[in-house]
């Protein structure tokens, strides 16, 4: 009997495979990915928002989603955390007597949640389908219902809890920013930074955002300056206010490789429910492993011929014993 | 010379109806209704997933947890096939039955799961393919496991149904079909676990690594073993057969091995990574990743020898605690430490439950039909029943 030799070609043949595949790993190794240098986003900075929600508002029609209630009334649309049907909230931290906006102990401040527009995003990694995709050239990160099986893993996967679910429906969707990406043939942007009657809000260039993000962090506390408002670059809306007690921290410009949308904030980011993310995207880590794996496939096949070539030899033996089993018992 | 005392697998054969196969009937009933509810009313309508845990048990229990505890087919294949154990022979057709059910179920459950499902094709229409989504490779995966192994079992059928020209025929390329079949559910299983990477600090940093791939498939085959020894007893006790003890004890010896090295990886990998503190900490979360790991080292101390392999009973519970580990590895990682975010939790509905459970009394159920119609289990046994 050749049990242990062939026992042994086995193992050796399949080892050859594993070690031949072992040597791809270098090439495999996926770098997080920047923003495109024309990227799109907003910069939202907390320290102007006075929470008026014109945003929330403009947001809502702008997708054309129902309002959301949260009261006995049902008066107004009070959505409380964003949804399937709400894409875009600005949230309210709270401490102690509240007394002072932008303190981090007894005070208060605002904080905008919505897509980030990431420069590596998970949800797009995480899609089976390509129903979440990254424009190449806006870096908009966009979804296509009529692609979309709803398995969700774009749910699961994005860091900052953003893409939802419609679960009362029978044919939901996925809810997310899109950042107006059908407004724009109309010569309009994203409606929240259109609205937005403080500039908390601002569209433009991602580049352009990150110089103005950085202007502000590097002025003195309660000294005056110029504050665009709208479109960074566009018709010019600006005013002249206090600047804020900002914090040295442009949120967005390395989180997870970066997103588009930056936030500027007083309150340290994690208390007003931004994570604190390595600047490595998990996407690129998952990536990396998978392609790693099976990058051209090549690892399967080889894995595969062993295990082919190896079945083959060991088969044989149970060929013969259907022969003496003619499978006519039964009930 | 071992291949020749193989006991030639027959049909057990006895009543349909009876306690067993009417509750699973009533409970796939029931299962039945629920889908419906869920199909014209959406998830809601049925189930407590959230935008926070968008995953419920029908993911996680029904799909990663119940693919994993049907690679019992594969796991024999692999000893059989691959490392040439012909001794195990009459184990393959039992275990190979067993994830044919597991796994066909698996695939049907997360259609329904779909919020989008009649979409689904998308995923094998290569204008959508997303080759980068650890889901994509999965579910392409899956599909193609499970065709592979309605091919593989197809000789069973055709025996009963007198083809034995066709089978012949099937016979001679079968061994690519072996060969798939064992090489299709390692590549899922490893990708089970990559599925978790990209959630990224959402999952504790005890389930956060990039050796989730080697983790999830060394547990997957481990629980293959685990399974078998499990089912081995049930159906031995349920047809009133022998256990198979001396096919079971050196297989069983195989399992402990992989186990070990299984152990020696997680607990390098915590530690490597500096995260073992976090084991140490007083909260839930350390408290469920030492009972996984303790199922996991649990069947060391029931059948770590020789002599307590022999007894059906520690053989039993070895089985049972394999199971439970693997199934707390994939809990863990996909509910009970991933932490979406404050505000959030989960705990399945009622009805959610029930689809949980009437898919495992489905799998029960065509276990049972096919057992008695089919020759699937080794005949001399077989013989011996009722
Ligand atoms: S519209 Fe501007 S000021 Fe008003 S809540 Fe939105 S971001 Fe803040
Ligand atoms: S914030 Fe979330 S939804 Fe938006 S691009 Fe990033 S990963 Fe995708
Ligand atoms: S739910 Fe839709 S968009 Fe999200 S990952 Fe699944 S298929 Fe893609």
């Amino acid at each position: 009997m050749n049990t242990r030799r062939d026992f042994l070609k086995g193992v050796l043949a399949s080892g050859a495979a594993l070690s031949t595949a072992s040597i791809a790993p270098e090439a495999n190794a996926r770098e997080t990915r920047h923003r495109p240098a024309e990227g799109l986003g907003l910069l939202y900075d907390a320290t102007l928002c006075v929470g008026c929600k014109a945003c929330v508002a403009a947001c809502k029609e702008a997708n054309e989603n129902p309002p959301e209630f949260s009261t006995e009334d049902h008066l107004w649309d009070t959505p409380l955390d964003t949804s399937g049907y709400t894409f875009n909230l600005i949230k309210m931290y709270r401490n102690g007597t509240m007394e002072t906006k932008d303190a981090e102990v007894n005070g208060y401040s605002f904080m905008k949640t919505s897509c980030m527009h990431c420069a590596d995003p998970s949800c797009v990694s995480a899609c089976p389908v390509s129903a979440m995709s990254k424009d190449p050239v806006t870096g908009v990160v966009g979804y296509d219902p009529e692609a979309c099986v709803g398995c969700r893993y774009c749910v699961v996967a994005c860091p900052f809890g953003i893409p939802k679910y419609q679960y009362d429906s029978p044919t939901g969707k996925i809810g997310k920013c899109e950042l107006c990406r059908h407004r724009y043939k109309d010569g309009h942007y994203s409606a929240c930074a259109e609205v937005c009657p403080t500039g908390a809000t601002l569209y433009g260039k991602t580049a352009d955002l990150l110089v103005e993000a950085k202007r502000r962090i590097a002025l003195a506390p309660g000294s005056v300056t110029t504050y665009p408002r709208g479109k960074l670059g566009g018709p010019d809306q600006s005013y002249e206010a206090p600047v804020g007690n900002y914090l040295q921290h442009v949120y967005g410009e390395t989180e997870y490789g970066g997103t588009q949308v930056l936030k500027l904030s007083a309150v340290n980011f994690a208390k007003v429910g931004m994570p604190d993310l390595k600047p490595e995207a998990a996407a690129a880590r998952s990536e990396t492993i998978q392609h790693t794996l099976y990058g051209g496939l090549i690892m399967p096949f080889a894995v595969l011929g062993a295990m082919t070539y190896v079945a083959k030899r060991n088969v044989h033996h149970e060929d013969d014993a259907p022969e003496q089993a003619p499978g006519k018992e039964g009930s | 010379m071992s291949t020749q005392h193989h006991a030639i697998p027959a049909p057990v054969g006895g009543n349909l109806v009876n306690a067993t196969t009417f509750v699973c009937g009533v409970l796939i009933a029931v299962m039945a209704t629920i889908i419906l509810i869920r199909l014209f009313f959406g998830l809601a309508s049925t189930t407590n997933v959230n935008d926070g845990y968008s995953w419920g048990i029908w993911v996680v229990v029904d799909v990663f947890i119940g693919s994993a505890l049907a690679c019992g087919g594969f796991c024999m294949a692999l000893l059989v096939y691959i490392f040439n154990k012909g001794q195990y022979h009459p184990l393959v057709r039992p275990a190979l039955l067993g994830s044919l059910f597991g796994y066909t179920l698996a695939g049907a459950a997360i259609t329904f799961d779909l919020g989008r499902w009649w979409n689904f094709w998308h995923i094998f229409w290569p204008g959508y393919f997303n080759v980068n989504s650890v889901m994509f490779e999965v579910a392409a995966c899956i599909t193609l496991y499970i065709i592979v192994m309605w091919i593989e079992f197809s000789p069973v059928f055709l025996e009963k149904m007198g083809l034995h020209d066709t089978r012949k025929k099937l016979n001679k390329v079968m061994f690519i079909f072996i060969a798939l079949g064992i090489v299709l559910p390692m590549m899922h299983q490893a990708s089970l676990g990559t599925m978790l990477v990209v959630m990224g600090d959402q999952v504790n940093p005890l389930w956060q690594t990039p050796l989730q791939p080697l983790i999830y498939l060394l547990t997957a085959i481990t629980l293959g073993y685990g399974v078998i020894l499990f089912e081995s007893c049930v159906a031995a006790s349920a047809y009133r057969r022998q256990i198979e003890v001396p096919l079971l004890n050196p297989m069983a010896r195989v399992m402990l091995g992989i186990m070990g090295f299984y152990l020696f990886a997680r607990f390098a990998d915590v530690t490597f990574r500096g995260v073992l503190g976090l084991a140490f900490q007083f909260n839930y979360v350390a408290l469920t990743f030492w009972i996984e790991n303790a199922c996991f080292a649990a069947p060391f101390l029931l059948i770590g020898s020789a002599e307590a392999r022999r007894n059906p009973a520690r053989l039993f519970l070895a089985g049972i605690a394999v199971m439970l580990g693997g199934v707390l590895l994939r809990l863990n990682g996909f509910l009970i430490a991933f932490d979406t975010g404050p505000g959030w939790s989960y705990f399945p509905s009622l009805p959610e439950l029930l689809v949980t459970v009437g898919i495992f009394a489905a799998e029960i159920l065509g276990y049972v039909i096919i057992t008695r119609r089919f020759p699937v289990l080794p005949r001399e046994d077989a013989q011996l029943a009722h």
